[in-house]
This record gives structure tokens, sequence and C-alpha cells, in this order.
């Protein structure tokens, strides 16, 4: 509890950190925030072309916004997968590209996390508002669901916190941690259907005589829930279950607790260490 | 305890030193752990107080744990054993400009280096022009702090620190920095600081402006807390017990024993009276009035003087001359009689001193104990001392 009242009081730091961040992105580059928005754009164009024309994965209709089109499809779970992969990427290295910082002035170093998170929402927020523009357009009447995203988007940035709170102190002692998640990126990417539907996973899975529940399986990864409940919400206008969103609730704040109880404990000699 | 700042209490820190800086994981687990390292004890079982209020000195030899001590009580490290507290707000000037982003402007910093040193928005918008006023550098405030000059930088930094307003100041050998005007200017806050009854802890070499600064010092020896009390004391233990060098040789004056009490000095004409700016080339008679404790018998009077940037131009005492008085409790002067005062016209320090019959302790020394003018006159000269000569024709 001591922390969360940390936060409180230093929640200008806080802000003042965020637009550090933000400020300091895009300096002297020519599009500045447009680069925001041409990320994303470009890995959208990319996974349309190979999944969608050339692989030709079929969306499922959305039901009941009757919404059948790969591009909104992709984009619902593609831009929170950004802010979950930009999340976990950058605030590992927080701390140690800070280390100036923590080394000659003391104020609460997870706000360095914190930031880092805070300046990733920003620009995932401003992209989810133009995919809402898009879904408009498109004749999805997604308003009365933003509450439901709004929650989302809180939860999933919980998750975030947690898991940079975690990886970015370990990664200050074991500088491996940032190789390890390079790694593991990339498997959680395709182990969580963003450029495919679930449907197309096979229920069980027979390995060697084994068979293995993958739907199941699928189905403890929070990722996997989260994912999915974006989907439902944005894409088929629908209400997410209960059970997904406390099975995401549950997880978001288990990780922000573990994360920042292993903060606490590498706290303790991150100034020598960083 | 209750007028105390910062109480240290049997604090304890460690450093691990490792023999292979192997930050790999596989490493690790190789090896069933991290790496192998010694443990080194960099403060060992350390307490003292901080009254409030003081100036107050850490003082050691490198490696002591002095900087580790200041780091500690400004949270940056954390200690392994003990508890520090410290009441009121802190600020610590470890590194000026630490956190400056450098693609940011330098208004942009200010803000930012604001909160981070604890700052809300408001309080630094009332500041901003302070800050910017004392850094001086009003016209590139607005040009991202890369393009500074690191006296620029450095001068940013230490605006935003002391305008933190902090009731306890941490400072650590920064003060080595920038040209000498902007050095003279943070001595001037920090003493001022320290006349509003804050409370300034200080961590340096330069043992002068130690015993200058500081009420009280602390000495730390290869972690251990050697000895704490008055500043003279210590740093007088520091260099001859430890050290074993003359404290006059590096400038330092020895422990005073304050039997006369000089109050200060007064500048007289050829007539006696009062002359607070005399003219070069003058007669004058220099006063140094004292109060005297008790009986001492025949000390010796010393004075030099020092011009404006601080090149010492002469100095002189009364060992060997013919005064010999013995001084009786009460107040009472002396006169330095100058037949011609031959010095540039300028602004001078007189430093006045008292030591016993043997100059050899100090009963009492007051640097910059007064200062003065001198103003120009028919008598012209270059440098900063003249030869009082005129030029003759034999024709």
């Amino acid at each position: 509890m001591s922390q969360v009242r940390e936060y409180v009081e230093r929640r200008e730091l806080l802000t003042n950190l965020v637009l550090r961040e933000l400020r300091s992105r895009y300096k002297r580059s020519t599009l500045g925030w447009t680069w925001s928005l041409l990320n994303p754009l470009s890995s959208v164009l990319i996974y349309w072309a190979v999944f969608g024309v050339f692989l030709k994965v079929d969306p499922p209709v959305g039901d009941p916004s009757g919404q059948h089109n790969f591009v909104l499809f992709l984009l619902c779970a593609l831009i929170p997968w950004n802010f979950f992969s930009n999340g976990v990427t950058q605030s590992i290295e927080s701390l140690v590209v800070n280390a100036g910082l923590i080394r000659k002035v003391y104020f609460p170093r997870e706000l360095l996390v914190a930031s880092t998170v805070g300046g990733l929402l920003v620009t995932f927020l401003i992209e989810l508002g133009v995919v809402l523009v898009i879904l408009l357009i498109a004749g999805n009447m997604v308003l009365p669901w933003i509450p439901v995203v709004i929650v989302l988007v809180a939860l999933q940035s919980l998750m975030v916190l947690g898991i940079g709170l975690l990886l970015s102190a370990a990664n200050v002692y074991f500088r491996d941690v940032r190789h390890f998640v390079t790694l593991i990126m990339p498997v959680l990417f395709y182990s969580t259907p963003v450029v495919y539907p679930i449907t197309t996973v096979p229920e069980t899975w027979n390995v060697a005589g084994h068979a293995i529940p993958l739907r199941q399986i699928y189905g403890y990864n929070p990722l996997v829930r989260l994912v999915t409940a974006y989907r439902d919400a944005m894409y088929s206008l629908r209400m997410p279950s209960w059970t997904t969103l406390g099975y995401i609730a549950l997880w978001a704040i288990g990780l922000v607790l573990v994360g920042q109880w292993v903060f606490n404990r590498l706290d303790h000699r991150l100034a020598e260490e960083v | 305890m209750s007028d105390a700042a910062i109480t240290v209490d049997h604090v304890t820190k460690k450093y691990r030193l490792y023999h292979e800086r192997n930050q790999s994981l596989k490493a690790a687990v190789m090896r069933g752990r991290r790496a192998r390292y010694d443990e080194f004890l960099a403060l060992d079982d350390v307490s003292f107080e901080i009254r409030e209020g003081i100036a107050y000195g850490l003082i050691g030899e490198n490696g002591s744990g002095k900087s580790t001590m200041l780091k500690c009580i400004a949270k940056i490290l954390r200690t392994d054993g003990g508890s520090i507290t410290a009441r009121g707000k802190l600020s610590a000037l470890l590194e000026l400009g630490a956190g400056f982003h450098p693609e940011l402007s330098g208004r942009e910093n200010v803000y930012l280096n604001g909160a981070i040193l604890g700052l809300s928005r408001k309080e630094i918008e009332r500041r901003f022009d302070a800050i910017v006023d004392f850094s001086g550098i009003e016209q590139f405030i607005d040009a991202p702090v890369k393009n500074y000059s690191s006296g620029m930088y450095v001068r940013l930094g230490f605006a935003v620190a002391i305008n933190v307003d902090p009731e306890i100041l941490l400072i650590d050998e920064v003060l080595a920095v920038g040209d000498q005007e902007f050095q003279n200017k943070c001595t001037d806050k920090i003493a001022a600081m320290r006349r509003e009854g804050r409370t300034i802890v200080v961590v340096s070499h330069a043992l002068p402006s130690v015993s200058a600064l500081c009420d009280e010092v602390a000495l730390l020896e290869h972690g251990h807390l050697i000895r704490t009390g008055p500043a003279e004391d210590v740093i007088d233990h520091y260099l001859t017990e430890i050290l074993s060098v003359d404290p006059a040789d590096i400038g330092i004056p020895r422990r005073a024993t304050g039997e006369i009490h000089l109050d200060g000095i007064e500048i007289l004409g050829a007539d006696g009276q009062p002359r607070p700016e005399p003219t070069i080339g003058d007669p004058v008679t220099m006063r140094f009035h004292f109060t005297a404790r008790e009986r001492v018998v025949e000390p010796v009077f010393g004075m030099s003087f020092r011009s404006g940037d601080g090149v010492l131009v002469t100095g002189c005492n009364s060992m060997g001359s013919d005064l010999r008085l013995t001084v009786e409790p009460g107040p009472g002067h002396v006169d330095l009689d100058i037949p011609r005062l031959l010095v540039a016209p300028g602004r001078y320090h007189i430093t006045a001193t008292i030591y016993d019959r043997e100059h050899r302790t100090p009963i009492h020394e007051v640097g910059d104990l007064h200062a003065f003018r001198v103003a120009a006159g028919s008598l012209r000269t270059a440098g900063i001392t003249s030869l009082g000569g005129a030029w003759r024709a034999d024709a």
C-alpha cells in the first residue's frame, strides 16, 4: 500500500518523466509523431499481405457486428499486442538506460519503469483512437463499448507494468534478461491469436501418441484472453465473458504485486550494480 | 535527539567486489550462484548525529567511506545495517545536472530536474526565474542542453538543485566547477543558506574550505568513524595524527586558543580620524580592536591583505618588532602605522591574526576581518603595488 501512496505522491515526477519520454522520442525527426502511426501501419500492411492475402486466413464473422474483414480483425489485436511487446522490451531497459540518474539522485526508481510504460500508453491510446475511428467508418458502432476497452487498457497497463518491474530490476543484475525477452517475444506473438483466429487452433494436438489439449492450454495464457477480449469488444461488439475479464484482472494484479515485490528486493543494491 | 536533523545509527554498508564481473545467467547457472565476490565494508558501524542548522563536514582519505556515507544519507544507496533518519526536505548536490536529457531544452530540463528533486510544477514555476537568473544563461534556456558548454550545464544544474529550497543540503565536492565568478556565487549562496539555519553536509578533500565552512566534522578512515566534534579539533587531529603534516603548511590554522578575540579593524588617517577609503600614497594607521578574556603576555599580532581577486599583496607580524604588549582582560587595540599606503587603487581584504609570544599557537585568526577600498590619487601606478617614486630630471 505504501507503494501506491508513493506513486500518488510523486505523480508530478511521473508526469514529468512521461513527458520527457514523449518529448524526446521523436526529437530531431522530421515526421515526428507521424512515426508512431507509421510503424503500426507498416506491420498491418505486412501481416495483411502475408496472412490475409497470401495465406488467406479467414477472419471470423463478428457476432453480432457481422464484420468480416481481416484488416479490422488484425487491428483490434495487433495494436494492443504492440503495446504489450514494446512495453515489456522498453521497460526492461528503463533502469539501465537511466543508470546516471540512479547513481546520482534519489527518487523512487519504479517511476522509471512506470514512466516508460506511461509513455507507451499514450502512444497506444492515440493508435487505439485511430483504430476506433477506422472501425466507426467501417460501420462498427464501437462507442458503447469504449468503457470495456478502457478497463482492458487499464488491466493491460498493469500487466505490462508488473512484468516491467519484475524484469527491469532483474536486467540490472543479469543483462541476459533483455536478450532472453527478445528471444521469447516472437514465440509469444505467434502463440497468441493475433494474426489468426483462435478457431484455427486445434482442440487437441496429437504428438507421439499423446493428445495435448492445445486449445485449453491456450486459454491459460492471459495474453490470449486479453486479445480475445479486445476483439470481443471492438470487432464483434459483444461483452467479453466475465471469467475472461476476471482472469485478466487476476493476472494483472498478481503481476503488479509480484513485480513490485521483486523490485523492492532488488532495489537494494541498484545504484551499485547498474 | 530532538534537535538532530540527521541521525546516523550504527550504519553498515557492504560493497561486493566481484572477482569476475560476469553478468550472465549462464555463468550463474553453471556455478550455482552469480559470481564470486568478496565483501568489502565501506562503512562499519558508524553512528553520529548532525544537529539542525549547522554545517557538517565529512572528511577522510580516498576510500574512507565519506562519499558512501553521503550517498546513504541521500538514500541513493541503502544501508546493510543500521538506520539513517533525516528530518526535513533533502537535496543532494552529487552531480550537477544529473538527469538532464540532452535533447530537451534547458527550460524542459529545469522542470524535469526540479521534479526529480521533489518539486511540484507550481513550485518550479514560482522559482523558474530565480533558477534561470542564478544560472546566468537566460538566452540559451530554450536551446537543447546538449549544445551547452560543460560550464553552462553545471551552472544550470546547480541553480536547480540550490533552488529546491532544501532544509538539508548535501554537497559532494561539486563546488570546484565553473569559473571563479560562479564559484564565488555558489559559495555565497551556501553561506546564505547556512545563515538561514539550514543544515549543510559537505564531503570534501579540500580541508581549508571544510575548516572555513563547517562547524562540526566527522573523520572517517577505512569505513570507521574515528572522531567527531568541532571542526578545528577534528581537522587538527586528522592532519597531525593521521596525515602527519603541520596544518599551517597547507594554509589551515591550528586550533585557536581564543584568549583574545579580534573584533575589527579601523583605518585612520594621519590626523587620527577614520579614513574608510584612503587614497594611494596616504599615510594611514590600521587599528586592530580586540577583547581579551584573560591576561596574555606579549602576543604576536599579524595581518595580511589580499586584493579583490585573491592575490596576496603583503603580510607582516609584530614578531621581532618593538611591540611588547601585555594584554590585560577587557577591550584594547594595537596600531600598525603605515608611512605610505603604496598599493594600487582597488578593493582589499585584510586577514588578522594573534599568536602566542613564540608565534606557534594561534590565539585568534580571522580571514577577511575587514574590507576596504583604496582610492586613486595623484600617484599613478600599474600592477598591484607602487614604489612611490617621483620622476625627476637633473638639468
